[in-house]
């Protein structure tokens, strides 16, 4: 077939797949996401019994400060990637993950304390109900988050990240920057909106 | 610089020995289905599973059919029927009409746009896989189900398990589970195919593909992985929702304990509604294809057309609660709701005139794809009219859940979009396998299935007059049904033997059809510019494009499109 070649096939930019790919994930997350949110949100204030979210829950400080700045710290190792500084980048990406895994010890511990000592389970009520699913789906795509960057950060340890994964590298960072964004919505659905509503 | 290299001439490099094809036939034929991730075999295997699962859920309705032939028919017991129209409904859009698109999408879509293959190729037989064993386990509900309380086998809560029924009360053993887990599973086949399609348009298109000049088979696909992206999540969200209230105790739908069943309804039709797009968008992307094909005129309207199939789906992500006006609904909500599905008609009634306006005063050749999506723009013309007439309420709160309903969507489902696959698998066939399917038997098959499509459905809505609901397993003798009924059944008969038909074209068509060459309707899209069958890598050397019909402008150089757009 005889095509026409005046359009210069070199000029031909497109998309890289994996940014778009991890983009397009991140947008069906979201859908998921969304009807947690809701759920949560049309069940609020509406529990026919205790406990309540104004009695037992604490504002998650720690946590939250953990997870925001792990936003800054991904972003400091893309930085140091981008220079070629490498035990630059494997420093501030395991500096990322503690904070990933430090996230996860204070949702289980606040999590242990609920359940032990405030009886709230996902049987307990509407509220229980909400917030374990809505803050459990969180968690579950932390710690889904947490293995990734483990796995990233073994193979930079053992030198096998070259300038041809900055991509993934950058996938993975996309990822973990959705997972922050989400917590500011639990966050202020969960801990600093239902606690103000009255029962 | 010193290192030397050696030439042997006698060497001889072995012959690649690649897996899969050191073995004999048959293991070698199962070895490539189960290793492949070629776009095209996976497009295939959508479609061939598609077929295989069409066929078993057609089966079911002809069972449903007998048994509400006659008044008082006794040929099916009621839970059995329960579970037939439950697996029906689930089976037809989850694993035929969805596979269905995702097949031509897989075979189709990097073709039409000069690619080598997906963006993601392993993902893409992930997708598939999945799929495949979720329909698997939701069959297999009929031997494991059952469990330890030995109730029920198949699901029988209906396609969209309305709670309470799905809560441990009503439903026990493990039928709803298997309906949940499959679902959720098949769920996430559909969102890692979908996000393939979109990112492999997005970013593999071969150079001068842009965006204005992509097929509007493409646009739709586009536009179908975008709803799928948006609404699957949803349903998997409901999945995940039921599964905590059946095994953990939550309370979502639980309303003893404050749980609101309607929740599970917005919830469910959130998805649900966009899901009647993601199954009728098919049919678009085929007309969209056909029609200029056989009318030897380029699509009217070409940049409406892509915006009309945009807003179609824009707006199906606000109307959802169109199924919900008998829960009682404030009125503004029924009023939001009448107005955003009315809507909906005008880019539906727009791509209707433009087909139209395509084929007014074109060259018709009516070869069997028309004559399909001829087919096509009658009867989802019926089915759009009945749409409307179901969007206003108070039309609705009469007539909601029953046979009239049973007709409308049958006649988007079959009408529409079944005629339009047929359209797409006479069309694509000679790509496919390098032979032309037979007119005659194409004919025959046409004939019959339309003519037992009618016959099956067009008395269902004067059943919805007369007040037959859906969903019930018989009725009695004194209510004016019965002879509708038989009528219907029968109809169900000659579909059967118009199926035949196109099965039994396929198979000689395959064997004994003539050789169809690379090009055989001498259309002008990219997926006929390589040979029939595509070789693996489709394109030898990749193509670059100028226009809206890149082979209109390899075949007319005198005339070029691009001179003209």
């Amino acid at each position: 077939m005889n095509y026409a070649t005046t359009e210069n096939p070199a000029d031909w930019k497109l998309p890289s797949p994996r940014k778009l790919g991890i983009l397009t994930l991140i947008l069906a997350e979201s859908a998921l996401f969304t009807i947690f949110v809701v759920a949560y949100l049309f069940y609020m204030g509406k529990s026919l019994n205790g406990p309540y979210p104004h009695e037992v829950l604490e504002f998650p400080l720690l946590g939250t400060i953990a997870l925001f700045s792990s936003s800054g710290t991904i972003f400091l190792a893309e930085r140091c990637l981008h220079a070629g500084n490498k035990p630059g980048f494997s420093l501030w990406w395991g500096v990322t993950a503690a904070l990933g895994v430090y996230f996860l010890y204070f949702t289980g511990a606040e999590w242990y304390h609920l359940i032990f000592e405030k009886n709230l389970t996902l049987a307990s009520n509407t509220f229980g109900t909400t917030f374990y699913s809505l803050v459990g789906l969180h968690a579950f795509h932390v710690i889904v988050g947490v293995l990734l960057l483990l796995g990233i950060l073994i193979s930079a340890l053992r030198g096998r990240l070259h300038s041809d994964h900055t991509e993934h590298v950058e996938a993975i960072s996309y990822y973990w920057h959705f997972v922050d964004c989400i917590w500011i919505v639990v966050l202020t659905v969960v801990y600093i909106l239902s606690v103000r509503v009255p029962q | 610089m010193s290192q030397e290299i050696i030439i042997d001439e006698n060497y001889r490099m072995p012959e690649p020995v690649r897996v899969g094809e050191e073995t004999g036939s048959l293991t070698r034929v199962m070895q490539q289905l189960v290793f492949t991730v070629d776009h095209k075999k996976l497009g295939l295997m959508y479609i061939g599973a598609g077929l295989l699962f069409f066929v078993i859920a057609g089966l079911l309705a002809g069972l449903m059919r007998i048994q509400l032939a006659f008044p008082n028919n006794h040929f099916l017991p009621p839970d059995v029927f329960n579970q037939s129209f439950t697996m029906h409904g689930t089976t037809m859009v989850f694993l035929v009409g969805m596979p269905l698109a995702f097949g031509f999408a897989n075979y189709l879509v990097p073709l039409m746009i000069g690619a080598r293959d997906m963006a993601f190729p392993r993902l893409n037989a992930f997708g598939f896989w999945v799929f495949f064993f979720s329909g698997l386990f939701l069959y297999f509900s009929y031997v494991g189900a059952p469990g330890l309380y030995a109730a029920g086998s198949a699901p029988d809560v209906g396609w969209f398990a309305y709670s309470p029924l799905t809560t441990k009360a009503f439903s026990r053993g493990h039928s709803t589970d298997y309906w949940t887990l499959s679902l959720l599973l098949g769920g996430i086949g559909s969102v890692a195919t979908a996000l393939n399609i979109l990112v492999t348009v997005f970013c593999m298109r071969c150079p001068g593909m842009t965006l204005g000049r992509l097929p509007i088979f493409v646009w739709c696909m586009v536009v179908l992985s975008f709803l799928v992206i948006l609404a699957l999540p949803c349903l998997s969200a409901c999945q995940i929702m039921i599964s905590l209230d059946r095994y953990l105790g939550a309370k979502f739908f639980d309303t003893q304990a404050g749980g609101d069943a309607v929740l599970w309804q917005h919830f469910f039709w959130i998805f649900g509604h966009p899901e009647v797009y993601i199954l009728i968008m098919p049919a678009f992307a085929i007309t969209s294809e056909v029609i200029p094909v056989f009318s030897r005129k380029p699509i009217f309207g070409y940049p409406i057309m892509v915006a009309a199939v945009v807003a179609i789906a824009f707006i199906s992500l606000g109307v959802w609660a169109h199924h919900m006006f008998c829960v009682g609904m404030v009125s503004l909500a029924n009023a939001f709701f009448v107005t955003s599905t009315l809507l909906v008609s005008i880019p539906t009634g727009i791509k209707i005139f433009n087909w139209l306006a395509t084929m007014y005063g074109g060259k018709l050749r009516f070869e069997l794809p028309l004559i399909f999506c001829i087919g096509f723009l009658f009867q989802f013309l019926i089915a759009g009219l009945t749409g409307v007439m179901l969007a206003v309420a108070p039309f609705t709160w009469q007539l909601s859940d029953s046979y009239f309903v049973v007709a409308h969507f049958h006649y988007v489902l079959i009408g529409g979009l079944l005629f339009t696959i047929f359209a797409g698998i006479y069309y694509w066939y000679p790509k496919a396998f390098g032979k032309m399917p037979d007119h005659k038997l194409g004919l025959w098959h046409f004939w019959l299935f339309t003519i037992g499509f009618h016959v099956t459905f067009l008395p269902q809505h004067f059943l919805g007059f007369l007040g037959m609901p859906r969903r019930i397993y018989t009725y009695q003798d004194d209510r004016g049904w019965d002879t509708m009924n038989l009528i219907s059944t029968i109809g169900v008969a000659i579909q059967a033997a118009g199926i035949l038909f196109f099965v039994y074209n396929l198979i000689y068509s395959y064997i004994w059809g003539k050789k169809s060459g690379d090009d055989p309707w001498d259309a002008w899209t990219l997926e006929w510019a390589t040979t029939s069958p595509p070789p693996e890598y489709n394109f030898a050397k990749l193509p670059v494009v100028k226009s809206r019909r890149p082979l209109w402008d390899a075949k007319h150089p005198e005339d070029p499109d691009w001179k003209h757009e």
